[in-house]
């Protein structure tokens, strides 16, 4: 049975420039704050991003050491699964190219893992040539801990589950591992130009 | 029909309105019509779905606030003001209009009188209305078992129900209330939040084994929920549900 | 404690929609503390989908993500879910 129409429900979205927004996908000003589990708050002290798996030696940075390498803003739209989007978000945070450099390693996949058991799977394709960043600040503040707060993965151009929060570190994969979502009826690979939200889709 | 589980899965059916009451400034009590309505118990909530012309959905959960009665349902919304849902139903809902809800939903939280008592009901805002439903049902069905409502708004204006649990106060109820923002000149009660020397005060206490539901915001419940422990009342006596940080 | 956290009553429409049993009284066993509790009682967080923790160590008993018309669910955490018929 189809829905019944809500006579003037409108919702609280934006209109979206043309072609600007993935099929299905509504903008909102908010940021809405999802999260499978409770925020974690890892201090600083603790805090290290680590790339280990398909390497010869895992790599590891304390927090002072991964904020003294070099930064980018970065102005992005993003598009969660459960279909918001915001457009013109402004982030700062470390290319993985700058994280990965020198790095050999045989393997075409990564899983992000992160405080309190999130993972998520992307290739690694998809985290090189400036499309993927370890960000620190958004709009101009430090990440707050329930954005993702002290540092979480941006991926921008697929959907945002993707974008792993409280992330600290990324395992290099020879084969594909899906993820906390992936195994559960989330799309292995999550483009939102092709509205891959779902298995099958 | 006490007990017995819901059969069917759940899908959406429409419900019409047939009635608004202004409760407070910010809360409005909805009655709706709903054809087929196989009944409720109380305590028991719905889940709201609104759908607009280019198909984008929303949905919210929402507790009925009336005892069971034939095909009518009321629930109680409290209007936030940059919320997605509430408004709608509170500004731009009129008698005559058509939504698509989806219950009745629960049976953890629900009271009904061969459960018995005594009854310790806490309640955060709008966290009252499944109360209600539970104390309107009980004097429907004539119950004077021993009922304690500790009821915590921000001030006088804003207790939901106010009227109706002054009238029904006595046989066995006693409704408690704590103002926690903004108190009417001379009030004599309490100003704080719900804490455990209040809990203590207002009673039953844990050896009197009571029934205990506490409803509300997230944070408001799991405050409440510790004080209950902390005082010695068994985990498994206290029934609990959250709204989220809202209270929506 | 999470401001943002539900119970288990806040997915029991959901689970509603698939399952003719009640389900926020069905009892969960959890597959890492051992603890039992009711569904209702379950720690909710909703993510890209629906996770239920257990409300004593936090593990994962479920995971739930709904699609149009499809839905998937994963009591994988759990050691065992008891519905009353």
């Amino acid at each position: 049975m189809p829905p019944i129409i809500s006579r003037g429900f409108r919702g609280r979205r934006e209109d979206a420039p043309a072609g600007r927004v993935p099929p299905g996908q509504y903008v909102t000003r908010d940021f809405p704050v999802l999260s499978a589990g409770p925020t974690p708050h890892t201090q600083l002290e603790r805090w290290d991003f680590t790339i280990d798996g398909e390497v010869d030696e895992p790599r590891r940075w304390t927090w002072d050491e991964f904020r003294a390498l070099p930064a980018e803003d970065v102005t992005t739209d993003i598009h969660c699964v459960t279909k918001w989007s915001k457009l013109d978000t402004r982030w700062q945070g470390v290319r993985l190219d700058t994280l990965l450099q020198g790095i050999e390693t045989s393997a075409e996949y990564t899983v992000a893992y992160s405080d309190g058991g999130y993972t998520t799977n992307v290739p690694l394709g998809d985290l090189t040539g400036g499309k993927a960043w370890v960000a620190f600040s958004y709009d101009g503040e430090p990440l707050d801990p329930q954005h993702g707060g002290p540092a979480r993965m941006l991926v921008p151009h697929l959907y945002f589950w993707k974008s792993a929060k409280w992330v600290r570190g990324l395992r290099l994969t020879v084969a594909d591992e899906p993820g906390f979502w992936e195994v559960n009826g989330y799309h292995d690979y999550g483009d939102p130009w092709r509205e891959q939200r779902y298995w099958g889709d | 029909m006490e007990g017995t589980t819901v059969l069917g899965r759940l899908t959406w059916q429409p419900a019409d309105v047939i009635g608004m009451v202004a409760e407070t400034s910010r809360a409005k009590t909805i009655a709706f019509d709903v054809p087929g309505w196989a009944g409720h118990r109380a305590g028991q909530h719905v889940d709201v779905r609104l759908t607009a012309e280019d198909g984008y959905q929303a949905e919210r959960s929402y507790s009925i606030a009336s005892p069971p009665d034939g095909t009518r349902v009321e629930l109680t919304v409290v209007r936030i003001a940059d919320g997605e849902v509430s408004p709608y139903l509170t500004d731009d809902l009129q008698s005559g209009d058509r939504i698509e809800l989806r219950g009745p939903i629960g049976g953890y939280f629900v009271w009904e009188p061969p459960l018995g008592g005594p009854l310790l009901l806490i309640a955060g805002g709008s966290g009252v209305a499944p109360l209600m439903a539970m104390i309107r049902l009980r004097a429907a069905a004539g119950s004077d078992v021993n009922t304690r409502l500790l009821l915590s708004s921000r001030g006088w204006d804003d207790i939901i129900y106010r009227e109706e649990l002054e009238r029904l106060n006595g046989n066995g109820l006693t409704v408690v209330h704590t103002l926690t923002t903004s108190q009417p000149p001379g009030w004599q009660g309490y100003t704080r939040r719900v804490d455990a020397d209040m809990l203590a005060e207002v009673g039953p206490g844990p050896a009197e084994r009571p029934l205990v539901y506490v409803c509300g915001p997230t944070p408001f419940v799991e405050a409440a929920a510790e004080a209950l422990v902390h005082l010695g009342h068994v985990p498994g006596a206290v029934k609990t549900e959250r709204f989220g940080p809202t209270g929506s | 404690m999470d401001e943002l956290m539900l119970d288990g009553n806040a997915v029991a429409g959901m689970l509603g929609q698939v399952f003719t049993a009640e389900m926020t009284t069905a009892t969960m066993t959890c597959g890492n503390c051992g603890m039992a509790g009711a569904v209702g009682a379950m720690r909710v967080f909703r993510g890209a989908g629906i996770v239920m923790r257990c409300p004593h160590c936090d593990n994962v008993v479920a995971k739930i993500v709904e699609a149009d018309t499809r839905i998937w669910m994963n009591f994988g955490g759990m050691q065992a879910l008891e519905i009353t018929l």
